[in-house]
């Protein structure tokens, strides 16, 4: 896409996080996208395109009561919401449609309302890895680590302290379902879910939502919001099988998102000042950073068990707490995109001062899908 | 809970488990590219020529990864392994690990292994590995 060519006019969640007793799955959707349009003046009228994923585009089309030209229901996990944005932004330069609404919307907690997704199935998945008894993502996504920690040494020890710096992160987040502060030990001596890992390093199940409202750079002039401007994109997709990932130690979906987007961008790392990886379980930001290139493969656990990601560290990574203290409902994407929104806009919890550029990185189906999407609120 | 999850073949992977059924472990192999290659389907995912063959595999392997999974699944009692091997000839299939605890110290990465078949239906064989005589 042409760099800084679409904005984010509109960002907001659901008006609750974490138990939400009284909202269905698709109540959820329409709540954070009722509170987008409210924040930036627009009613359901103005918006001509919807993208979703987990969910029946036409359901939340008609839910909301929008007449759309242009619709997407790319369902790829947790990171759908990334490619969302890429493919809005391709459609509304375009000409394709001019206003976009993303939505997503998820009972991950009181499962009201929860439909089977459209994401998980897979022909192979049922012959070749559901008779061995693998089941919810924890058992799934965990796999590949084992290798990674023999090729590269990575310790259980480094492994917890990803949870730990998070919720230092966490700590300063009002909406952070857990923001009490733990320890190494805390981790390494919380229930055992699926060697090595622990409950501690395993994400939330909750309940929440989020809408992302986009245009053109032009018309973004014009809205009360500060526009946070959508710099670079990328996607990518490998396999729904988590055994025959091409790399144990490597994502090939996270390396030509991230490249891509990087590329697109114009941006080297040293440019980077706030990041966002998708953390379902401790190991994905290990992963994230050195697919992405923050660092050399094999160095993102001791990266982040030095702390370099910690607040006050050089590299600000999963300022809301992440997947693992903030929220999870199931497809995190999208809070990872609305944290990178507040950084951009300058109202986060836990801000970093004078951030110009956030990278927002998500991982979808496992290591099935990744997008990746540069913010920025400097066009140039 | 439900039961345990049982494969149904389709047209392409019918020759696996017709395989399994009778104590074989079976794997594809491109007469283009000389690619050996898993799950099946009938052209290569290497080169996409539709020149293939299947092939009998020698059934050995390694540990290459594995989680122990303590959460419960249909027709488990936890904790069990799940597995990943790498044949000898190349590919890495998903397994449980048999005749083996599932304690950290007695699973080391890289130990040989050797398939077994576990009978699930009169239709259905399951290739399972357990280390190596």
């Amino acid at each position: 896409m042409k760099r800084n060519s679409v904005a984010i006019v509109g960002a907001a969640e659901t008006t609750d996080l974490g138990k939400i007793p009284n909202l269905s799955q698709i109540g959820l959707h329409a709540d954070a996208a009722l509170n987008a349009l409210a924040e930036c003046g627009l009613t359901i009228k103005d918006i001509d395109g919807v993208a979703t994923a987990g969910h029946d585009v036409t359901e939340v089309v008609h839910y909301l009561g929008i007449t759309p030209k242009w619709v997407d229901n790319t369902s790829v996990g947790g990171c759908s919401f990334m490619l969302h944005v890429r493919h809005a932004a391709a459609a509304i330069n375009s000409g394709l449609c001019e206003t976009v609404l993303i939505t997503h919307g998820e009972s991950g907690r009181n499962r009201i309302g929860q439909l089977n997704r459209a994401i998980f199935p897979s022909l192979f998945q049922t012959q070749f890895e559901q008779p061995y008894g693998v089941t919810f993502p924890p058992t799934r996504f965990t796999i590949p680590v084992m290798r990674y920690m023999k090729e590269y040494g990575l310790t259980e020890e480094q492994l917890a302290s990803v949870a730990v710096v998070q919720r230092e992160w966490a700590a300063k987040q009002s909406r952070a379902s857990f923001r009490d502060p733990i320890t190494v030990d805390d981790v390494l001596s919380s229930k055992m879910i699926c060697y090595p890992f622990r409950l501690l390093m395993c994400c939330l199940v909750t309940d929440g939502g989020g809408a992302l409202i986009m245009t053109s750079a032009e018309r973004a002039k014009d809205f009360p919001t500060k526009p946070v401007y959508v710099r670079g994109t990328g996607e990518s997709a490998e396999t729904p099988l988590i055994s025959q990932m091409e790399d144990f130690t490597s994502s090939r979906a996270f390396r030509v998102s991230g490249k891509s987007a990087f590329e697109e961008a114009g941006i080297s790392h040293s440019d980077v000042d706030h990041l966002m990886i998708y953390d379902a379980f401790a190991h994905l930001p290990i992963y994230g950073l050195e697919d992405l290139g923050f660092v050399k493969p094999g160095e993102g656990g001791a990266f982040i068990a030095d702390g370099n990601t910690r607040p006050g560290g050089q590299l600000p990574l999963n300022t809301n707490g992440g997947g693992l203290s903030y929220m999870h409902s199931g497809m995190y994407g999208m809070y990872a995109l609305q944290e990178g929104m507040r950084q951009m806009r300058g109202v986060s919890d836990a801000q970093v001062e004078g951030a110009e550029i956030s990278v927002v990185h998500g991982v979808g189906s496992m290591f099935g899908a990744a997008g990746t999407i540069v913010l920025t609120n400097n066009p140039g | 809970m439900a039961e345990r999850a049982i494969p149904t073949p389709t047209p392409e992977s019918q020759h696996y488990w017709d395989g399994t059924k009778q104590g074989e472990l079976r794997i594809q192999a491109c007469n283009t590219c000389e690619q050996n290659y898993f799950p099946p389907r009938p052209f290569c995912p290497k080169c996409g020529s539709r020149d293939v063959k299947v092939v009998k595999a020698s059934g050995k392997g390694k540990l290459y990864s594995y989680i122990i999974n303590h959460l419960p699944s249909p027709g488990f009692t936890p904790p069990f392994t799940v597995a990943i091997v790498e044949l000898e000839e190349g590919v890495r299939l998903m397994t449980n690990l048999l005749e083996v605890e599932p304690d950290p110290a007695k699973l080391e990465l890289d130990m040989p292994l050797e398939v077994t078949f576990e009978k699930l239906t009169d239709d259905i064989s399951l290739p399972q590995f357990k280390p190596a005589k």
